[in-house]
């Protein structure tokens, strides 16, 4: 892992790190890519993957309400709102 | 009041020898005289707590109290409580008033309890030691040079110092028992499923169950009965039958067959550590219980496969926080691109920004079958290794830690030797299994873990083996003089 290596994975994460922090992220990245390298020494062609330790199966209920809206309640600890929308720097000119 | 177990409290409650509001206002008091010192509280919420005191004592005063009415606790920072500051120990959530509680925290107030406060946490859960909190390092009561565990290090402080009867954590990899087994507490991490994850913010979802800090394996049962069940707004939670957790702690373990994994018990582990192990075999044997040796062959498996599983999720969860919704904004952003990576990058510590890398990578495009996936796969094994055992046991058995508490400052510089820390608990994540901690004696005045593991909604059996040992033994009594 190099500084290009962690640049593009921040950008990816859309995560700002500072320019001086970036050779110790490298070498985190590196030692611990290192570390998991050993899952490489096992054969695992025939394993099915565990999403869920007891492969439980996604429960479907009614589609009924079940909710109030609270948007007011919610939007009080929003940074800034306005007429029930969240405002963010202008996306499209 | 404070040397008194939640199952003792509730009695001198209930025969009204003190009131709530004055137990409340006691633990308050000694928050104010101790946590200066140990840092294990991020917010205390003295009103909130004696105007729920006060209605506790109502429901005494009528006859109707549930076990945990007007017993005082202490809720893991990572639980979303209505109206209270809500961290997980990060800067990001510093202006977090969560507007809804947690099924957890729920469940306590219908159950008539009354919360302290919030406990200090590494943040997002992220950490062994409670040093990457935001609000700064927890201290060990037993010895302030040293760290208390993590990541639920505030919640074991506070009750190993007495400054709370018992607390919520929750464990991903360890994190309630290397914490209980480095401040002498009984620390229960139910089965995968067993208890309601909403509202308690996730780090990894698959890993991730909330669980308890208590003096005894009894207490820990009470808080199992309110906090276990279905909850249909946590679609992982099992609906499994919830038993009554306190029923079966007096059966005798005689003939009771408990497996030593081999693995556990090999280089790394330090051998005043196998000692104090050794000896609660032996307690074990008087008592009637057969061992045997196993092996978990996949063992030396658990922490690479946890540093990917993890770190995946915990990327992918943790982009919520953006800074639009809520949580910390960056200031002046010139666009939305600007926003969303100032404000993560102002917000999350070094050990996040670390997780967070690491899962973007192994989930980045070309490489998620070598990572993820692959990782997936091998957790399979990992749990297989234990239902194969409990084929031939009833319950395993080991050290908690490999080592007993160390200096705070010790490991900050290594971040995988920070990671092996966690060596004999991340397996029983891992495989979703039910596991504990029970204080088991002492190395050099630090206090020293036995873990045990049963097999899925086996709740009762640990309870009950943990219950068993601490009838003959005075190790959980045990706690620092300087809180006494």
């Amino acid at each position: 892992m190099d500084k290009n290596d962690v640049e593009k994975i921040a950008q990816l994460a859309r995560l700002e790190i500072n320019e001086n922090d970036i050779p110790e992220y490298a070498t985190n990245l590196t030692n611990i890519l290192a570390l998991v390298e050993q899952m490489n020494s096992v054969d695992t062609d025939n394993v099915i993957p565990m999403a869920h330790p007891t492969d439980a199966v996604q429960r479907l209920r009614d589609d009924v309400v079940t909710a109030t809206n609270q948007r007011e309640h919610f939007q009080e600890i929003a940074p800034q709102v306005e007429d029930g929308l969240y405002l963010v720097p202008q996306v499209i000119e | 009041m404070h040397t008194k177990t939640i199952a003792q409290l509730a009695a001198n409650l209930k025969a009204g020898e003190f009131s709530s509001v004055e137990l409340t206002q006691h633990y308050i008091n000694r928050i104010k005289n101790f946590d200066q010192g140990l840092n294990s509280y991020i917010t205390v919420v003295e009103e909130r707590a004696i105007a729920q005191a006060t209605e506790a004592d109502k429901i005494i005063a009528t006859g109707n109290a549930q076990p945990l009415t007007g017993i005082p606790f202490a809720q893991k920072d990572i639980f979303c409580t209505d109206g209270v500051k809500t961290t997980c120990g990060s800067k990001m959530l510093d202006n977090f008033i969560s507007p809804y509680d947690a099924t957890v925290i729920e469940s306590f107030n219908n159950a008539g309890a009354v919360m302290l406060g919030k406990t200090n946490m590494d943040e997002f859960a992220m950490g062994s030691s409670n040093e990457t909190s935001f609000y700064g390092t927890v201290k060990n009561p037993w010895n302030t040079e040293y760290v208390p565990g993590g990541s639920s290090g505030g919640a074991a402080a506070s009750v190993a110092a007495r400054l709370a009867p018992a607390s919520t954590g929750t464990d991903t990899g360890g994190s309630i028992r290397q914490p209980a087994a480095l401040c002498n507490l009984t620390g229960l991490k139910p089965s995968y499923g067993r208890v309601s994850r909403f509202g308690m913010i996730a780090f990894a979802s698959s890993l991730d169950q909330a669980g308890t800090f208590t003096q005894t394996a009894e207490d820990a049962a009470l808080m199992l009965n309110v906090m276990a069940g279905l909850d249909e707004k946590d679609s992982t939670s099992i609906d499994e039958p919830v038993p009554d957790y306190s029923a079966n702690l007096n059966q005798d373990v005689k003939g009771l067959k408990v497996g030593l994994p081999k693995e556990y018990f090999a280089d790394g582990l330090d051998v005043d550590v196998a000692k104090r192990i050794d000896d609660a075999i032996e307690e074990y044997k008087k008592l009637g219980a057969e061992f045997v040796e196993i092996s978990l062959p996949n063992t030396h498996l658990s922490v690479p496969v946890y540093y990917i599983v993890a770190p995946a999720e915990c990327s992918s969860n943790l982009s919520r926080f953006d800074g639009v919704r809520f949580g910390h904004r960056c200031e002046n952003p010139q666009d939305l691109e600007d926003l969303y990576k100032r404000s993560r990058g102002e917000g999350f510590g070094p050990e996040v920004k670390r997780r967070i890398l690491v899962g973007a990578y192994a989930l980045s495009s070309g490489y998620y079958d070598a990572y993820y996936l692959k990782a997936q796969k091998i957790r399979r094994l990992i749990a297989n290794d234990f239902t194969e055992a409990f084929k031939k046991v009833d319950v395993i058995m080991s050290p908690t830690t490999p080592t007993p508490a160390f200096k705070i400052g010790e490991k900050n510089d290594d971040p995988i030797s920070m990671y092996y820390s966690d060596i004999y608990t991340i397996a029983v994540n891992l495989a979703g299994l039910p596991g504990m901690s029970v204080p088991c004696g002492f190395v050099n005045n630090m206090p020293v873990g036995l873990q045990v593991i049963a097999p899925y909604f086996a709740e009762s059996k640990l309870l009950n083996v943990a219950h068993q040992y601490q009838q003959v033994t005075d190790w959980h009594q045990r706690m620092p003089e300087a809180y006494k």
